[in-house]
């Protein structure tokens, strides 16, 4: 099993990159992943990440793409209520790499 | 896989050109294999078995026991060539290992030294000659690894048996290569895991029924916001007349869920009583891409229950290629009889169908003026191209979707006429491909219908690839940036429908 270091802490992590176990996750540990993948993360990454992390506390899933340019849109604005927002961000896709980075598990099926 | 990944991405030409072999080209170790807690819940040992050698041999021999089918396509194969240039990956990747026939040989040298006579004989007494001679090996590690790589660089999508003269069905064999991998505990993490979440959750996804529920309301919100007209997308209705199948990316992704949205608005506006069901809420049966009859059948008894528990009439499948091919080719002897259906509907409908013929008894009013902006071209997916059928007339799979597609928009071309209908070209990430683990493989094998798309892309002005299957969309979401064009400009059928429609009630928007 493939282990991050952040923090003099080894973390398990899967072949993809996603954490094994979601209570590893800590912004120490987002910054790393998101080092990672390229990206440096500014108050609007936080604000798409910390939605994720509340919806998957209540849901178990990572919301749907629709459901997150709403709320994104409604939190902060109409202008960012989109996924053309969410992929300037995220260039991976919202879906995946988002939630990489909020140490979600990776969303699977035909998406 | 990083965001920064590299891909070698082939240079798309004037006119389709079969490339110079190149051995070996996608020789790779193949996608992520399923770990254990992906074997178990399928009935599958969850690591490589002890004498898995033996064990290979002897699940090829019980699937020539049960599929006369799968004997004769690896006995009736002359070698004629016919195939070897019609492979999207073949024609992407340039690896001859993935020319059709050398695909099959891989599975097929193992039937012929251990189901054959010669081979047996050869076999017995150590002659390499004589293995040699009829195209022959021995089980081993190096066939494994080129039956793992390489059985997952097909599509199953079909293309290269509708140019076999003899109709030799690539697909499945290599979805029987598939399945004595998973007997021998060495199964593909991206197709196992999904089944274990459809057990388990009743999706791909993994959406549970909660965040099902919320997500349909939300969808109800923005509908009533554009329209002014409170469409509804009914969860667990009991007594409803209509069972909606369809894949959970529908739910989940773009342009999938506007396609969902087109449907909603189709029911609504038919005046139908329908639902949706959390336990039954995928359409996609991946149990076809690992060749499973046992795992196919446990996901499509699931569509089953929830027909029963929610007492509906009929059956209508959305937007999904594969899940049409189970349902029509299949659901009856999986898990029929459907005696408890209306008779006077087909069992199952596709939802195009449902759609047109609402459109040709005039039940329907569109402004197609607002596709104005649209030129759309429509891709067939193999599995509904090759393997089903819509309506009541022959061709009705090609026919249909584009009927539908031209009653709602004004700018419609197609493809060039060998890239499409029965000849269509895959996406490249059908056939349990659709994962970020295998993207080189993905992106080489959608380069015939890129270089399609690309001609009435220039040619015709076309702006938008129309699909009904979730895969394909999701596929080209991704690849089509890797040649030069924009992820969103892939749409759902039922996008174009929803766009266009004209509900009793509407606002302007």
């Amino acid at each position: 099993m493939a282990t991050i270091s952040v923090g003099g802490k080894d973390i398990e992590v899967d072949e993809e990159g996603y954490l094994v176990t979601l209570d590893d996750w800590s912004e120490e540990v987002a910054n790393h992943l998101a080092q990672t993948e390229g990206l440096a993360l500014d108050e609007s990454h936080w604000e798409i990440i910390n939605f994720l992390r509340e919806y998957y506390q209540e849901y178990q899933i990572a919301p749907a793409v629709r459901v997150l340019t709403k709320a994104a849109g409604k939190k902060l604005g109409a202008e960012k209520g989109n996924s053309k927002y969410l992929y300037e961000l995220f260039p991976y896709g919202p879906g995946k790499q988002a939630c990489k980075i909020a140490g979600l598990p990776k969303p699977t099926g035909c998406i | 896989m990083a965001a920064k990944a590299t891909f070698d991405v082939p240079q798309m030409q004037e006119y389709p050109i079969i490339p110079m072999l190149k051995p070996n080209a996608m020789k790779t170790a193949g996608p992520f294999i399923a770990k254990p807690e992906h074997q178990a819940p399928l009935g599958f040992p969850c690591e490589l078995v002890e004498n898995w050698e033996q064990k290979a041999v002897e699940k090829l021999g019980e699937l020539l026991e049960k599929y006369r089918s799968l004997r004769v396509y690896l006995d009736a194969c002359v070698r004629c060539g016919a195939c070897t240039d019609k492979c999207h990956y073949l024609l992407g990747s340039a690896d001859p290992k993935n020319m059709p026939v050398a695909r099959q040989d891989l599975l097929r040298q193992i039937y012929r030294r251990y189901y054959t006579v010669p081979g047996k004989i050869f076999g017995a007494l150590g002659w390499e000659w004589g293995k040699k001679l009829i195209g022959a090996k021995d089980m081993s590690k190096e066939v494994l690894d080129d039956w793992y790589n390489y059985f997952h660089q097909c599509s199953q999508c079909r293309r290269c048996s509708v140019f076999c003269p003899y109709g030799i069905d690539t697909a499945d064999i290599s979805m029987a290569a598939r399945e004595i991998m998973d007997s021998i505990g060495q199964g593909q993490k991206y197709c196992n895991e999904i089944i274990g979440k459809v057990f388990k959750i009743g999706n791909n996804l993994g959406l549970p029924g909660p965040a099902l529920q919320d997500t349909l309301e939300g969808l109800e919100e923005d509908v009533e916001f554009n329209t002014g007209v409170k469409v509804r997308f009914p969860l667990d209705v009991e007594g409803a007349d209509i069972l909606l199948v369809t894949p959970s990316a529908d739910f989940f992704a773009e342009p999938h869920v506007d396609g969902l949205v087109g449907y909603a608005k189709v029911f609504h506006q038919a005046g139908v009583s329908w639902t949706m069901s959390s336990y039954a809420s995928e359409a996609g049966n991946f149990g076809m891409f690992i060749g499973s009859y046992e795992n196919m059948r446990k996901i499509s008894l699931r569509i089953r229950k929830a027909a029963l528990d929610l007492k509906v009439k009929r059956i209508v499948f959305g937007e999904c290629g594969h899940a049409w091919r189970v349902a029509y080719s299949f659901m009856n002897t999986l898990a029929g009889p459907f005696d408890f259906l209306d008779p006077k509907y087909p069992v199952p409908q596709h939802i195009c169908e449902f759609t047109n013929e609402l459109i040709k008894a005039g039940k329907l009013n569109f402004d197609k003026s607002k596709n104005d902006h649209l030129k759309i071209t429509f891709h067939d997916s193999c599995n509904v191209a090759r393997a089903t059928r819509m309506g009541d007339v022959e061709g009705g799979q090609f026919t249909i979707p584009r009927e539908v597609i031209k009653a709602v928009c004004n700018h419609y071309y197609d493809m060039p006429a060998e890239t499409i209908h029965d000849k269509t070209f895959c996406c490249g990430g059908g056939g349990g491909l659709l994962t970020d683990d295998l993207m080189d493989v993905r992106i080489k094998g959608a380069l015939p219908r890129m270089q399609a798309w690309k001609q009435v892309v220039e040619e015709q002005g076309v702006t938008h690839l129309a699909a009904i299957c979730a895969i394909c969309k999701s596929q080209f979401t991704k690849v089509l940036p890797y040649y030069g064009f924009k992820l969103d400009q892939v749409v759902s059928v039922h996008q174009l429908v929803s766009n266009a429609i004209i509900l009793d009630g509407q606002t302007e928007e």
